[in-house]
C-alpha cells in the first residue's frame, strides 16, 4: 500500500531536464551541446526510481544494464559505486548515456512512463560514467588468463564491447584496427559536440589498462587476413568491421565538387578535426547552402556539423513525412532549435554543376504521403511537374552505409547474405567458419551503437563458451 | 616505429625515404600505395610505393615538396618518423607474362612504375620503359628503370635528355620500331595519362592507368575518390588504383583533383610564414 502511495507520489514529480547550451550558442561551437546533470539533480532525478522488484527497464536494454541498482547508488549519493554497478554489463557507459536510443528502450519500458515521465535513466547513466571518468578511479580487476587469444577485427562498438567481455573474462584479446585511432564510428562518425572524442578515449584507455591490446593502422585483408590470424595461434576471430561503405543517391551530379557521403564530411570534421583548418591539416568546406539527403541520426549529425563549420542555410531534404524520419527525437529537436531547416515530402533528382564541375544547385520534385508500403509507412508519391531548384554549395549524402566487403571478400568460408551482410548464428554469434564470430551492422546491416554493443557481448559470451570447450 | 631508415634527394624538392614498415613490406604487392600520416596535426596522405625489400622490413616512398604536407615530408630525415603508416592498400597490378610491354612514368609517376616494370620483367615480359619529365634535371630513378626493364626511351620537354617532347612522343617511337605491344602502364600526372590514354584508344592497345585522386581512409569508407570508369562510379582506393584508362573520365577526375586547391594554398602559405620566422 505504502508503495503504491509512493509510486503515485513519484509519478507527479516531473523528469528533470538536461541542461544545455543554448541554441544561438551552441550553433556555432564544437563543445557538447548537453551538459550533463550536476550532483543534487542527479540525486533528486535518482529518487524517482521506482525500484521495481521485476525492473521492466532491464529487459529493455540490449546489454542488461543493472540499472536500479545503480540509479540507488545516485540516489544514495554514492556516484563512485553507481559507476561501479554501470561498468559490470557496460564497458562503454559514458559513451552510451550519450548516444543510446533510451526512449525506445530502456525508459520506454519504465513504470513511470504510463502515467507520466520515465526516469532519464540515460542522463543518469551519463552522470555516473562521467563521476567516475572525473575521480579517476576506475576499478580495474585482472582475471586469471585463460591462455587462450582472441583477435578482433574493427575496434568501434561492437569489437569494443567484445574485447571488453573477453578481457573480464581472462582471455588475451588483440583489436586490429584500420584507422589511425581505436573507437570506430564513436570517433569518425558521431561528432564531437554529442560525444566528446576525449570521453571515447578514455573509455578506450580503460580497456587498455584491463589488459586489451590495441593495434591501429591493420587494414585486414590486406595486411593479414582472417585465415592468417587463426594460423598465427589467435584460438578464435571476431569480426566487428561495422557498416564502412557509404551509399550514394545514383542521381546525376553525384561527383560533383561539393558532394560528400555522410561518412567523408563526418570523417574529415570529427576524425581529422578539420573543423580546426588549418592547425589541423586536412581540410573540410561547406559554403553558404547546405543540403543533406536523408533524416537519420547520421543526416542530423551531418546538418548540425555543416552548421558549426559556418553554413548559413542547412537543409535536411527528406522524401517522407515527419513521422517517418528514423533520427531520434532529441537530434531531430535539438536540430531544429539550432535552425536546422527541413524541406520533407522532397526528394532530390538532380544536383546542378557549374563549369568547374562543382555544385551550384539541387532539383528536387515534391512528394505526398500516399497508401501504406511495405514497411506500412505511407509510401510517398512524387507530385508531377513539381520540380524545384534550390541554390546550394554543398551536399551531403546520408542515405545509409552498407557492409565494407574488405574482411569478408579476403575470408574464404565466410557465408554472406544477398547485401554482403555475414550471416551469424542469433545467439552464439558463430559464424559459417568454425572459431570465427561475428556481430554488429556487419551482421545486422547499419543500426546503433548500443545493438552492436550487444552483440559484441553476445559473441564474447558465444567466444568463451566456444574456448572453454577446445 | 615508421622512421626513415635512408633519404635521398633524387631531383630538387624531390625525396626518396625508405620506412621502417616490416608488416606492410611483407605484404606489398607492385601498383599498390600506402598512407602516411606525420603526426597528430597531419592530413592522411596516399603515397605511391616505389620499391620494398621484404627482408629489411621496408617500404620506399617518393615524394615531392608541392604542398603544404608534402614539404614537411620532403624535409624529413633519417631517423624521423611517421606516426601512422598504413598499407598495403588498393588493388595489386595483373602481373603476366603478356609479351612486350611499355611502362609510361612521368615525373613523379615513375616511382611507382618501378616495381611493375620489374614484376612484369620477372614474369617474362619484354618491358620497354618510357621515361618523361620537364627536363633531364627534374628525371628521376634513371639507374633503377634501367635495371628494372629491358630498355628505356627518355623523353624531356625541353629536349635536355632523349627525345624532346612528352611520352606520347617516347611512346610512339617505340611504336614505330614495331613492337607488338600488348599492354601499357602509364603513370603521371592525370594530364598525362589522358594523353596516353587518347592516344592508345585508336591504336587498340590496352593501356592501365594508377589514379591519384583525393583519399581519406583509404578503405573504401568515405568515398571521396570515386571516380567514373565507364560511367560507372568506382572507388579508387578499394576498386583501384589501377583502371582501365580508356574508360577513365579524366576530365572529371581533374576536376575533382582541383576541389582543395584553395585549402592548399592557405596551408602553405602558413607553412612558408612559420618558416620565415613566424612574423605574425
Amino acid at each position: 500500500m505504502t508503495e503504491k502511495v509512493e509510486s503515485t507520489k513519484k509519478v507527479k514529480i516531473p523528469r528533470h531536464d538536461m541542461p544545455c547550451q543554448e541554441p544561438q550558442v551552441r550553433a556555432h561551437n564544437f563543445e557538447e551541446v548537453a551538459l550533463g546533470y550536476a550532483q543534487e539533480t542527479a540525486v533528486e532525478e535518482a529518487k524517482r526510481c521506482l525500484q521495481c522488484k521485476n525492473p521492466k527497464c532491464v529487459t529493455g536494454c540490449p546489454v542488461s544494464v543493472m540499472i536500479p541498482e545503480f540509479i540507488k547508488k545516485i540516489a544514495e549519493g554514492d556516484f563512485q559505486e553507481a559507476g561501479n554497478v554501470l561498468k559490470v554489463k557496460n564497458s562503454l557507459p559514458a559513451v552510451c548515456g550519450r548516444v543510446c536510443p533510451q526512449e525506445a528502450q530502456c525508459e520506454s519500458k519504465c513504470i513511470l512512463g504510463i502515467k507520466g515521465e520515465s526516469v532519464a535513466i540515460g542522463r543518469l547513466e551519463r552522470f555516473a560514467a562521467d563521476f567516475g571518468m572525473q575521480s579517476g578511479k576506475s576499478e580495474v580487476v585482472k582475471p586469471q588468463s585463460s591462455g587462450k587469444r582472441v583477435a578482433i577485427i574493427g575496434a568501434g562498438p561492437a569489437g569494443l564491447a567484445c574485447a571488453g567481455d573477453l578481457a573480464k573474462a581472462g582471455h588475451a584479446v588483440t583489436v586490429f584496427e584500420a584507422l589511425h585511432v581505436a573507437g570506430g564510428v564513436l570517433m569518425y562518425g558521431i561528432p564531437q559536440f554529442r560525444l566528446p572524442k576525449e570521453i571515447v578515449q578514455t573509455e578506450i584507455d580503460n580497456l587498455k589498462q584491463m589488459g586489451v591490446e590495441i593495434l591501429t593502422n591493420q587494414v585486414v585483408g590486406k595486411i593479414t587476413s582472417v585465415d592468417e590470424l587463426m594460423e598465427n595461434g589467435y584460438d578464435a576471430v571476431f569480426i566487428g568491421t561495422g557498416a564502412g561503405l557509404p551509399y550514394f543517391m545514383d542521381i546525376p551530379g553525384e561527383n560533383l565538387n561539393g558532394v560528400y557521403s555522410a561518412n567523408e564530411f563526418l570523417t574529415r570534421t570529427n576524425l581529422m578535426k578539420g573543423y580546426k583548418f588549418p592547425e589541423y591539416a586536412t581540410p573540410v568546406k561547406v559554403g553558404k547552402n547546405v543540403a543533406v539527403l536523408g533524416a537519420g541520426n547520421v543526416a542530423m549529425d551531418s546538418a548540425r556539423t555543416a552548421l558549426r563549420l559556418g553554413a548559413e542555410n542547412v537543409y535536411i531534404i527528406y522524401r517522407r513525412s515527419r513521422d517517418e524520419m528514423p533520427a531520434r527525437k532529441e537530434e531531430l529537436e535539438h536540430a531544429e532549435e539550432e535552425g536546422i531547416q527541413f524541406r520533407l515530402l522532397t526528394n532530390p533528382v538532380a544536383i546542378e554543376g557549374d563549369e568547374r564541375g562543382w555544385v551550384k544547385s539541387l532539383t528536387c520534385l515534391r512528394y505526398e504521403l500516399g497508401e501504406p508500403d511495405a514497411s506500412g509507412r505511407r509510401a510517398p508519391v512524387a507530385i508531377k511537374g513539381s520540380e524545384f531548384e534550390i541554390p546550394m554549395d554543398t551536399v551531403v549524402v546520408a542515405i545509409g552505409q552498407g557492409p565494407n566487403p574488405l574482411v569478408t571478400t579476403s575470408t574464404p568460408g565466410l557465408e554472406l547474405n544477398k547485401r554482403g551482410n555475414i550471416v551469424a548464428d542469433p545467439e552464439t554469434l558463430v559464424t559459417s567458419k568454425p572459431g570465427v564470430f561475428a556481430g554488429g551492422d556487419i551482421v545486422t546491416g547499419a543500426a546503433t551503437v548500443i545493438l552492436a554493443m550487444g552483440a559484441g557481448k553476445k559473441a564474447a559470451a558465444g567466444i568463451d563458451e566456444y574456448l572453454k570447450g577446445k | 616505429m615508421y622512421h626513415v631508415v635512408k633519404k635521398r634527394l633524387l631531383a630538387t624538392g624531390i625525396a626518396l625515404l625508405e620506412v621502417n614498415a616490416p608488416a606492410v613490406a611483407a605484404k606489398v604487392e607492385p601498383g599498390q600505395f600506402v598512407i602516411v600520416r606525420l603526426d597528430e596535426l597531419s592530413e592522411r596522405i596516399p603515397l605511391t610505393v616505389m620499391d620494398f625489400d621484404r627482408e629489411k622490413g621496408t617500404i620506399t616512398i617518393v615524394i615531392q615538396d608541392v604542398g603544404y604536407s608534402s614539404a614537411i615530408i620532403t624535409g624529413m630525415n633519417e631517423g624521423d618518423e611517421f606516426q601512422d603508416f598504413v598499407g598495403p592498400l588498393g588493388v595489386a597490378s595483373e602481373i603476366e607474362n603478356y609479351g612486350t610491354v611499355v611502362c609510361i612514368g612521368g615525373g613523379l609517376g615513375i616511382a611507382p612504375v618501378h616495381p611493375i616494370a620489374r614484376a612484369l620483367k620477372e614474369a617474362g615480359n619484354h618491358v620497354i620503359s618510357v621515361l618523361g619529365s620537364r627536363s633531364a634535371d627534374l628525371l628521376i630513378l634513371e639507374d633503377e628503370m634501367r635495371a628494372a626493364s629491358s630498355e628505356v626511351v627518355i623523353a624531356t620537354n625541353d629536349g635536355s635528355q632523349g627525345v624532346k617532347g612528352f611520352v606520347t612522343d617516347g611512346l610512339a617511337e617505340v611504336l614505330a620500331q614495331g613492337h607488338q605491344v600488348k599492354a601499357i602502364w602509364a603513370i603521371g600526372p592525370m594530364i598525362m595519362m589522358k594523353a596516353v590514354v587518347d592516344y592508345t584508344r585508336s591504336l587498340g592497345i590496352k593501356t592501365i592507368v594508377s589514379m591519384n585522386p583525393i583519399m581519406v581512409d583509404g578503405t573504401g569508407m568515405c568515398g571521396a575518390c570515386r571516380i567514373s570508369v565507364g560511367n560507372e562510379t568506382k572507388f579508387a582506393c578499394v576498386d583501384g588504383p589501377e583502371f582501365d584508362g580508356h574508360l577513365v573520365d579524366f576530365d572529371l577526375a581533374m576536376k575533382r583533383l582541383a576541389f582543395y586547391k584553395d585549402e592548399e594554398n592557405r596551408a602553405k602559405a602558413r607553412l612558408e610564414c612559420n618558416h620565415e620566422g613566424g612574423h605574425h
